[in-house]
């Protein structure tokens, strides 16, 4: 019985993931459909793309509720450069190129002011990601004048519609994210340096290990996930609103990490188990929609489930 | 030990009295600057808008001071303002305990989960956020709900406090100054009264009841305040009821002067609310904060946002709406960064 406890804390997420997918395979009409996959898949892409640099964040031990505003800069800024607002570039695939690289650049540019907010002047980092929260969105309004930027741009649109081996592209993204990260995480050795300062700081920087470098880029890599996220966001929808563009990110990335398994106070974490709990997320959702239940209850559902899932989380570390 | 001098120094060096200092200020300029700023209609319009703000800000105070947060506030004043809505045919008391009285329940989950089950602050009540959002959908059945205005429901949010006994020479041309502001004491609006009666009490029970250390205690530190026997989980328990009858008690304002409960309103109340303790100078860490200092931060992030209507009004610039939150970002950073340095204690 001993040995049980550790494999459910290591396959939770999994086993949870599992029964929800043979639950609607019973139970929702035309579940096993590319369709359904498809839909389920590009609702989660961006959530799970964000809640890669979260898991990092609060791997460390902090908090990024600047993600959604740090979206709706580089996706206000894309267009503007591709469409050539603010300075005529001829060759499409140039400007698309800028257009793709810059905004996700300032997006990582700011995602390190946070870091050096609170690494500089110690701030916490729930108070000094607050601040790009309340002004980086208002940075992006003002930037279109709270205008709808429209386009139709297919080589750039192509970020998030175009397809692979019939799989979205945003998803191969999305996939290709969480590999590398995981990698990251598990066998490099910033990795090891992020969950110890998480762990413990005090004791990471007798260490010697360079825990400002370390917060600055996590929160930098948090920033150029937002910024994907963004692009993918706006190249869907082939419009960028700068009022909506990840509108409510920050608290679906944090219960994607929450209910993944990575432990919210730090020190220790899973990217897997973040995508893991997206999916969860999302799929609760699905299956409450799919069978007639109206959102709001939905809502209550996803609060349960956040709740349900930390519990048992620390049920098991105890 | 109890110099004047010394006794000034600290007043003045206290985040406080620099928040209620730059308040001040800015509030003056803008008298001198914008015709209108000091007439009474827009200071009472201004103080009646506010007080939502300023409650919800007063419960996160506490929270806050225990070391917590409470993300829940905005959308449980939402939902109290639908249920008070609802309930608001049944006359004014009706309407009042209905969402006084969800905001206590919706308090009381946070804590039960925050106590027993020992989730953290954040994510307890991000759920909370979460579950209250739906309530309100649900009870409203996604529109808003207007209130009845056959009953004095609407009182609480437009009414005036005094207007009984309020003459009416106050209003005429030659009132003269002391008659303006006879007038102005006479029509103080009752939701911003409800605010300040708010205040009051937090301030006399922080600084005067045995629950009020332990509050502070708790933030300081929480093992030792338990080895030293102090009544840690009803402190935090308590504090998740306040934060959740401000809340409460927004959502019921907010209903009753618009004259309607608005399901998807209070949308980043919450982080208004934690702006305005941090700009009032309580820490984040617990153990230490001021309630005054978090009605002046409310009240100064609330007169920003009129400075900038005001400004756009006189067209010399056009600041659009969406300037009010680059300001209030930068108002932010700059008070967080210049916190950090006086919180450092000073060389020698």
């Amino acid at each position: 019985m001993t040995n049980l406890r550790p494999m459910i804390m290591r396959y939770g997420a999994l086993v949870a993931l599992t029964l929800l997918i043979l639950f609607n395979l019973a139970v929702t009409p035309n579940f096993a459909t590319m369709q359904t996959l498809s839909v389920n898949l590009t609702q989660v892409c961006t959530i799970v793309i964000v809640g890669v640099g979260m898991t990092l964040v609060i791997a460390t031990g902090g908090i990024d509720l600047s993600v959604g505003a740090l979206m709706a800069i580089a996706g206000a800024l894309s267009p503007m450069i591709f469409m050539g607002t603010l300075v005529p570039i001829a060759p499409l695939w140039l400007a698309i190129t800028l257009g793709i690289v810059l905004p996700i650049l300032v997006a990582g540019m700011f995602g390190m002011f946070n870091g050096w907010l609170i690494t500089r002047f110690s701030i916490q980092p729930i108070v000094a990601t607050l601040v790009l929260f309340i002004a980086g969105r208002g940075l992006a309004q003002v930037s279109t004048n709270g205008n709808l930027q429209v386009f139709k741009v297919p080589e750039f649109q192509a970020i998030a519609l175009g397809r692979v081996l019939g799989v979205p592209f945003q998803v191969w993204i999305m996939l290709a994210l969480v590999l590398v990260v995981a990698f990251i995480l598990k066998r490099t050795v910033f990795g090891k340096q992020v969950l110890a300062v998480g762990g413990n700081e005090r004791a990471a920087r007798l260490a010697g290990v360079p825990v400002t470098r370390i917060k600055l880029i996590v929160y930098g890599i948090c920033g150029l996930c937002s910024g994907v996220a963004g692009l993918i966001v706006i190249a869907m929808n082939s419009a960028a609103d700068a009022n909506l563009i990840g509108q409510g990110m920050e608290l679906d990335a944090i219960a994607a990490v929450a209910v993944g398994g990575t432990l919210l106070t730090g020190g220790r974490a899973t990217i897997i188990g973040t995508l893991l709990g997206a999916l969860i997320i999302q799929l609760v959702r699905y299956t409450l929609l799919a069978n007639g239940v109206p959102d709001p209850v939905a809502l209550i559902a996803k609060a349960s489930l956040i709740i349900l899932a930390v519990w048992l989380q620390q049920r098991e570390q105890t | 030990m109890r110099d004047p001098a010394t006794v000034l120094r600290r007043m003045i060096l206290s985040p406080t009295f620099a928040v209620a200092l730059v308040l001040v200020l800015l509030t003056t300029f803008a008298m001198l600057r914008y015709d209108g700023f000091a007439s009474a209609y827009n200071i009472s319009s201004v103080l009646r808008y506010i007080s939502m703000f300023a409650l919800v800000a007063l419960g996160m105070c506490f929270v806050i001071m225990t070391g917590g947060i409470d993300l829940s506030v905005g959308t449980v004043a939402a939902a109290s303002s639908v249920v008070s809505a609802i309930l608001s045919p049944y006359g004014l008391v009706a309407g009042l305990a209905g969402g006084l009285g969800f905001g206590l329940l919706a308090g009381l989950l946070n804590a039960l989960i925050i106590t027993r089950l020992k989730i953290l602050p954040f994510i307890a009540t991000l759920a909370t956020m979460l579950a209250a959002s739906g309530t309100a959908l649900l009870l409203a059945d996604n529109q808003t709900v207007s209130v009845s205005y056959d009953t004095a429901f609407t009182t609480l949010g437009q009414g005036d406090m005094f207007t009984a006994i309020r003459p009416e020479w106050v209003d005429g041309d030659d009132a003269g100054a002391l008659g303006r502001v006879l007038g102005f004491i006479l029509g103080f609006p009752i939701p911003a009264f409800i605010a300040l009666a708010a205040y009051i009490a937090g301030a006399v029970v922080l600084s005067h009841t045995a629950f009020g250390r332990h509050v502070l205690a708790v933030g300081g530190g929480e093992d030792a305040s338990r080895l030293m026997g102090l009544p840690v989980t009803r402190t935090i328990f308590s504090v998740y009821l306040i934060s959740g009858a401000c809340a409460g008690m927004a959502g019921v304002i907010l209903a009753s002067q618009f004259g309607a409960g608005q399901p998807i309103e209070g949308v980043g109340w919450e982080l208004f609310a934690i702006a305005s303790v941090v700009v009032g100078g309580t820490l984040l860490t617990g153990g230490k904060g001021s309630i005054w200092g978090t009605l002046a931060g409310a009240m100064l992030l609330g007169v920003i946002f009129t400075i900038l209507n005001f400004e756009n009004g006189m067209g010399w610039i056009s600041l659009s709406a969406y300037w009010q939150s680059v300001v209030r970002g930068t108002f932010l950073f700059i008070v967080v960064v210049l916190q950090s340095r006086l919180a450092k204690p000073a060389p020698g």
